[in-house]
């Protein structure tokens, strides 16, 4: 094809391809051997089909959409994580701004975030569910508990570390603190954003899972605390494929959003 | 462009928690339009603070600088500073950076941004104007801060250190570029600098510094019967080691 190209470049580029494809084959071939063996385990009665479901019957029960309701149950949950996930993402970085500017709340806050960063906010479940009532709202608020104290610690942080010298080159420009703020510090911070959404994401769906284990009567957490109250293991284990899969389907969102947002930086600085 | 600046009784005293230090002492010295002078002296004392007391970016904790005869003490003025690196902002293009001080200032109009696009052009930079700064080299990012700064049209340059986190090639090439931008545009520059060499290849005057307190210990007049000095054909000239040795002297 291209005579450039020396017989030992193709060579090395021929072997880097093989082994993309081998790794992807592998990936493969595990999944596909794990659905085989569970299905014929069950369908030979070695484990019991009933406490651990099959990959037919979570198929059926997928088909069954209609009568499990499980198109909505999956709108819930997702609405829920990405609610969560907005307010404690929005509100998270803003507070570290106001953190930032003022050296003296920082100070003070710091203890306050430190305590609340370790404690478990799944603990505080009950308290949220008396505080803002049972359902959605309660979810929603695990949501953002979760996700708001990382993100002000992640945000500050970057904050505070951005090159000192950088900031003093602006001040020879008798930049204001705003200029700086806006001109230096954020813009050095857009790879902890981006850090802090990839993470953010992930700790909604953990505090949504949560607060539906506790409260909900819709969403995902919901049909999976119910299954295993009545003993439905289909429903559970569809529930939790489902939930995977969702997980990585708004990962995923959260990288076109960051190939997103670089592009807009690159052009519009 | 090009001013007197004056610097009076300049005293500073840093304090933290376990101690008072005492960095400059009485410091007065007359700066002439259109001179390029460096400061020398022994590591940590104090020259780079005079630089910041100049620049207002630190108020002296007694006395006064001058520019014009008006008193612009602790004040951010029209000075240009050059720091140690060039400190580009990655995310912006040659162009945005260049014009990043004019922004801050809100200068940036259709003139100011054609004459930084000018001063490129000028320095051989007009081919980079839409590159990012990582695709350039170490000199180049250089003298774009250099440009960076003059776009806005300082009064006076200082230059801290400048060129020392650039290795020896590089820093040769781009002292001689930085002079010539210098002289071209008829700037009063001051240096501060811990290579002697540099200095002597690059100033009319050299202010040497004792050890903290900072005060002058001697200023030396640098002169070469050279048609059109430049800092690399200085370094040649038989009076270059006879300064070097003389101010090597002072500082030890």
């Amino acid at each position: 094809m291209d005579n450039n190209i020396s017989e030992d470049r193709k060579k090395y580029l021929a072997k880097r391809k093989k082994q993309k494809i081998a790794i992807i084959i592998t990936q493969i071939t595990i999944l596909v051997g794990f659905i085989v063996i569970w299905e014929l385990l069950a369908r030979f009665n070695i484990i019991d089909g009933f406490l651990t479901s099959q990959p037919s019957r979570v198929l059926n029960t997928i088909m069954d959409l209609s009568s499990n309701n499980l198109l909505m149950h999956l709108f819930v949950t997702c609405f829920e994580t990405v609610i969560g996930f907005l307010l404690g993402t929005i509100a998270g970085t803003i507070i570290a701004c106001i953190l930032w500017w003022s050296p003296f709340c920082c100070k003070v806050a710091e203890p306050y975030l430190v305590i609340l960063n370790s404690l478990p906010k799944v603990a505080l479940g009950p308290i949220i569910i008396v505080w803002v009532g049972a359902g959605m709202p309660a979810i929603i608020t695990m949501a953002l508990a979760i996700s708001l104290i990382v993100t002000i610690l992640e945000m500050l942080n970057g904050f505070l570390r951005t090159d000192k010298n950088k900031i003093k080159m602006a001040e020879t420009f008798n930049a204001t603190k705003l200029q700086i703020f806006t001109k230096i510090v954020f813009p050095s911070n857009i790879s902890t954003l981006i850090n802090a959404l990839k993470v953010n994401i992930g700790l909604s769906l953990v505090g949504v899972i949560s607060g539906e284990f506790l409260v909900s009567k819709a969403g995902l957490g919901y049909l999976i605390v119910y299954g295993g109250q009545v003993f439905k293991f289909d429903l559970v284990m569809t529930s939790v494929i489902i939930l995977a899969l969702m997980a990585w389907a708004m990962y995923k969102c959260v990288v076109l959003l960051e190939k997103g947002i670089l592009k807009f930086i690159m052009h519009n600085s | 462009m090009n001013s007197t600046l004056s610097l009076k009784n300049i005293s500073k005293v840093y304090q933290d928690i376990n101690s008072e230090i005492l960095a400059i002492k009485d410091f007065s010295y007359n700066f002439k339009k259109g001179e390029f002078i460096s400061i020398v002296g022994p590591s940590g004392c104090g020259k780079s603070t005079l630089l910041s007391i100049i620049s207002g970016l630190e108020a002296p904790t007694s006395g006064s600088v001058y520019i014009d005869n008006q008193d612009i003490t602790g004040k951010i003025t029209n000075i240009g500073y050059m720091l140690q690196k060039d400190y580009l902002l990655e995310w912006r293009n040659i162009l945005q950076n260049v014009c990043f001080g004019l922004e801050i200032k809100n200068m940036l109009n259709e003139k100011t941004k054609n004459y930084a696009i000018n001063l490129l052009k000028t320095y051989g930079l007009g081919e980079f104007i839409d590159k990012y700064p990582a695709q350039l080299s170490g000199g180049m990012k250089q003298r774009v801060a250099l440009i960076r700064t003059l776009a806005t049209n300082p009064d006076i340059l200082l230059l801290d250190e400048a060129f020392s986190a650039l290795d020896y090639q590089t820093r040769l090439s781009v002292t001689n570029d930085v002079y010539q931008i210098i002289k071209n545009e008829n700037i009063t520059a001051i240096m501060v600098t811990h290579d002697i060499p540099e200095s002597i290849s690059m100033s009319d005057k050299i202010i040497v510094l004792t050890q903290r307190p900072a005060v002058i210990k001697s200023v030396h007049d640098i002169k070469f019967n050279i048609k059109n000095r430049t800092p690399l054909s200085c370094r040649e000239d038989p009076n270059f080691s006879k300064y070097f040795d003389t101010i090597w002297r002072e500082l030890n």
